[in-house]
């Protein structure tokens, strides 16, 4: 069997070994695995409305998912999507709320900013790296509780009076738009599926198409080889942790300018940029498959929420499923191993 | 001719896609569409509620507005489900407007949004389900089919204060608030009058942790402010507060002749400060501010029932209309009577209007108790 179709089966049997396991442990606690993934559909598709969501949900899941692939993919560990997003949320509300600028126009420098934001949040763990070879997992971790704590006290400080979330932003910077909002019974679908699908394609483009994207690869599976054929290693480990940072900033940008609207203090971690890891591991850190996984997340997690109030069932069980399937891609070597078993008795 | 085809296939579809359509949901369900819908509608007046992400088990706000949804339906005869009362819980922010649209569209009669980080999605999803009844705890939704419910918190809280002044004896006391925002706000404006009610010398020490779920932010205030020689801590801080408590039962267990006490908030919380020491259990927690969530949802859910819901309206519960109060004061106080002598005293002014509490820190620099 090529490597191309195993890549292909390891994740496909994650998700199925995942949802397995999940009914096992249903029936042995006592629940109905059967309402329960009817419950998990009709939350996710059973109406056009809970599709909506689900796409909303999906939008900042693909370009957080974007966003750690494509560091991934140039052998940088990005941990620190979850800061970024947040600054990224910041930026996009702040021009939301503080310009006047026309409706269209608005709408980009809000999102060019937020891309921006992410970019500087991550070029900083990019600089350290190169500079000083301090290990970007470290630096991106702790840059996400600064992230947070940055953005609380400007929210509370400068972009309002001690209030907990800023104004709402101004109209003509919004993603949302009626016309979606009809379409989809008053769902929070908003265009911004359209920006993330666009950020696939750069991705994809950057990557396998230009010749930065294959320098940036380059330096991703061998530093020295690069280095050695006259590519600048350490400008395109920055380059590297910009670009992702970009996309978990536009991330941001879809949850301040489309799903909410505005920017509030937060207690905690929105979560959304770790998922973005679990994305980007089920989707191979491939465009295509980043956006099949953050489908699948995305349909569990706003089905989930259904699933109490049809069939009893507590949602945190999604969450264990979720978690199930991120341990079986994670293991897919045993998955490797079994199929190679079952390929070479095919040929006995 | 063509036409006439066309419209038979059409047709044909839409059966089918109607058939389809029933075996995808469960036949009970049908069944209880069909027959049962215009008997749910007379009879059961059925009510459900969206908690935050701390679910109906946070031992504070959430789990006292689904006891009062309990309470309701034990009233009424109605079983937790959908064609009683139910709740979901959310994991995020984003999960809010999700959720209450869900409730809306599964026809339940009257929806709460539990706390004001709610306030935008009730305030959206209001105006788009304009034949559904809304109703939010902590915040203001000027819309014709939402009931804002709001608490005098601040009169609670200077019930609180007035404990915790007759029970010091460093004459120092703590406050530990969990976001700067409005309600709190009115937590530590009455705490201080009620402090100040008694004894005007006494400082007050407050100390903002800026979440509501992080405990053990709680206890490293809890621990400085018990380090500074202050002897009663407050907290008005939701989850944050369990810190404060593992951090007086732990002093506590450490020095057993040591004054440290802690108040609670929300709900009655004396079971949070249980500590045994040599067999014998103690407790360090003097009272708690009652917020009585509980009432004040079953109280609107019965009114709705009725016929009688006050759209557009807000209710404020104070402590005339049992909406806030103190719970029974810990029996080892040593100045237990003199607490609840006191205690009786101000409740009885606050009742009858006598004594007008301040509910912002800019009204309390013009308050005295006299």
């Amino acid at each position: 069997m090529s490597n191309r179709v195993k890549n292909i089966i390891v994740p496909i049997m994650a998700v199925i070994l995942g949802i397995l396991v999940g009914t096992i442990i249903m029936i042995v606690t006592g629940y109905d695995a059967v309402a329960a993934f009817t419950a998990l559909w009709n939350g996710a598709f059973g109406e056009i409305y809970y599709t909506g969501e689900v796409i909303r949900q999906v939008t900042p899941l693909i370009l957080a998912g974007l966003s750690v692939a494509f560091a991934f993919r140039t052998g940088l560990f990005n941990i620190g999507v979850e800061g970024q997003l947040i600054v990224g949320w910041l930026a996009a509300v702040w021009v939301g709320v503080a310009f006047n600028l026309p409706p269209v126009i608005h709408t980009l420098v809000a999102v060019l900013a937020a891309a921006l934001a992410g970019a500087l949040w991550a070029f900083i763990p990019g600089f350290l790296k190169a500079k000083f070879r301090v290990h970007e997992v470290i630096v991106t971790i702790m840059l996400n509780y600064t992230a947070l704590h940055v953005t609380n006290y400007i929210i509370r400080t400068v972009l309002s009076e001690k209030s907990d979330r800023t104004e709402m932003i101004k109209e003509t910077a919004t993603l949302r738009s009626s016309f979606l909002e009809g379409l989809t019974d008053y769902s929070r679908l908003h265009w911004g599926i359209v920006i993330a699908l666009i950020g696939v394609f750069i991705m994809w483009f950057l990557l396998e198409k230009t010749t930065r994207g294959y320098e940036l690869r380059s330096v991703g599976f061998n530093q020295h080889a690069s280095h050695y054929a006259g590519m600048n290693v350490n400008t395109n480990i920055i380059l590297s942790m910009v670009i992702s940072g970009a996309f978990a900033g536009l991330a941001g940008a879809m949850e301040g300018l489309g799903t909410f609207g505005y920017a509030s203090i937060k207690g905690g971690f929105t979560g959304v940029g770790f998922d973005g890891i679990a994305v980007a591991l089920l989707g191979g850190n491939g465009p295509i498959g980043v956006i099949l996984a953050a489908l699948l997340f995305g349909a569990l997690k706003v089905g989930a929420l259904n699933m109490p109030l049809e069939s009893g069932v507590p949602n945190e069980l999604v969450d264990i499923i979720i978690a199930l399937i991120v341990f079986f891609v994670a293991a897919s070597y045993m998955i490797r191993l079994f199929i190679d078993r079952i390929s070479k008795k095919g040929v006995k | 001719m063509k036409k006439r085809k066309f419209g038979l296939a059409l047709s044909l579809v839409l059966a089918a896609g109607t058939i389809l359509g029933a075996c995808g949901k469960a036949e009970e369900e049908n069944n209880a569409a069909e027959g049962g819908n215009k008997e749910k509608t007379e009879d059961a007046f059925t009510v459900a509620m969206v908690t935050d992400v701390g679910g109906v088990d946070d031992k504070s706000f959430n789990q006292s507005a689904w006891e009062g949804l309990q309470a309701y339906g034990k009233e009424v005869g109605l079983e937790k489900g959908k064609d009683g009362f139910d709740y979901l819980q959310s994991q995020s922010d984003a999960d809010y407007s999700t959720n209450l649209n869900t409730l809306a569209r599964q026809d339940f009669d009257l929806v709460f949004g539990i706390g004001f980080l709610m306030e935008g999605a009730i305030k959206e999803i209001a105006g788009q389900q304009k034949d559904h009844n809304f109703a939010i705890v902590d915040a203001l939704v000027e819309e014709p089919n939402v009931v804002s419910i709001m608490f005098k918190e601040q009169e609670a809280a200077f019930l609180a204060g007035v404990a915790a002044a007759k029970a010091t004896t460093s004459n120092k006391i703590g406050f530990i608030g969990g976001m700067e925002i409005p309600v709190i706000e009115r937590f530590e404006t009455g705490f201080k009058a009620g402090v100040a009610a008694v004894n005007p010398d006494i400082t007050v020490d407050v100390q903002y942790a800026g979440a509501f779920d992080k405990a053990e932010v709680g206890q490293t205030i809890a621990s400085s402010m018990y380090s500074k020689g202050i002897d009663v801590i407050f907290h008005a801080a939701g989850g944050t507060g369990n810190g404060l408590f593992k951090e007086a039962r732990d002093l506590k267990k450490k020095e057993p002749a040591r004054q440290v006490w802690a108040i609670g908030v929300d709900s009655d919380q004396t079971a949070e400060g249980v500590v045994e020491i040599d067999g014998k259990e103690h407790n360090v927690i003097i009272t708690s501010a009652l917020k009585r969530v509980d009432n004040a949802v079953k109280d609107l859910s019965l009114k709705a029932k009725g016929g009688d819901f006050p759209g557009g309206e807000t209710i404020t519960y104070g402590l005339a209309e049992d909406g806030v109060g103190l719970a029974p004061i810990n029996s080892e106080v040593a100045t237990k009577a003199d607490i609840e002598t006191a205690v009786a005293e101000f409740s009885d002014k606050i009742r009858n209007g006598d004594l007008v509490i301040p509910s912002t820190l800019e009204e309390l620099k013009s308050f005295s108790a006299q």
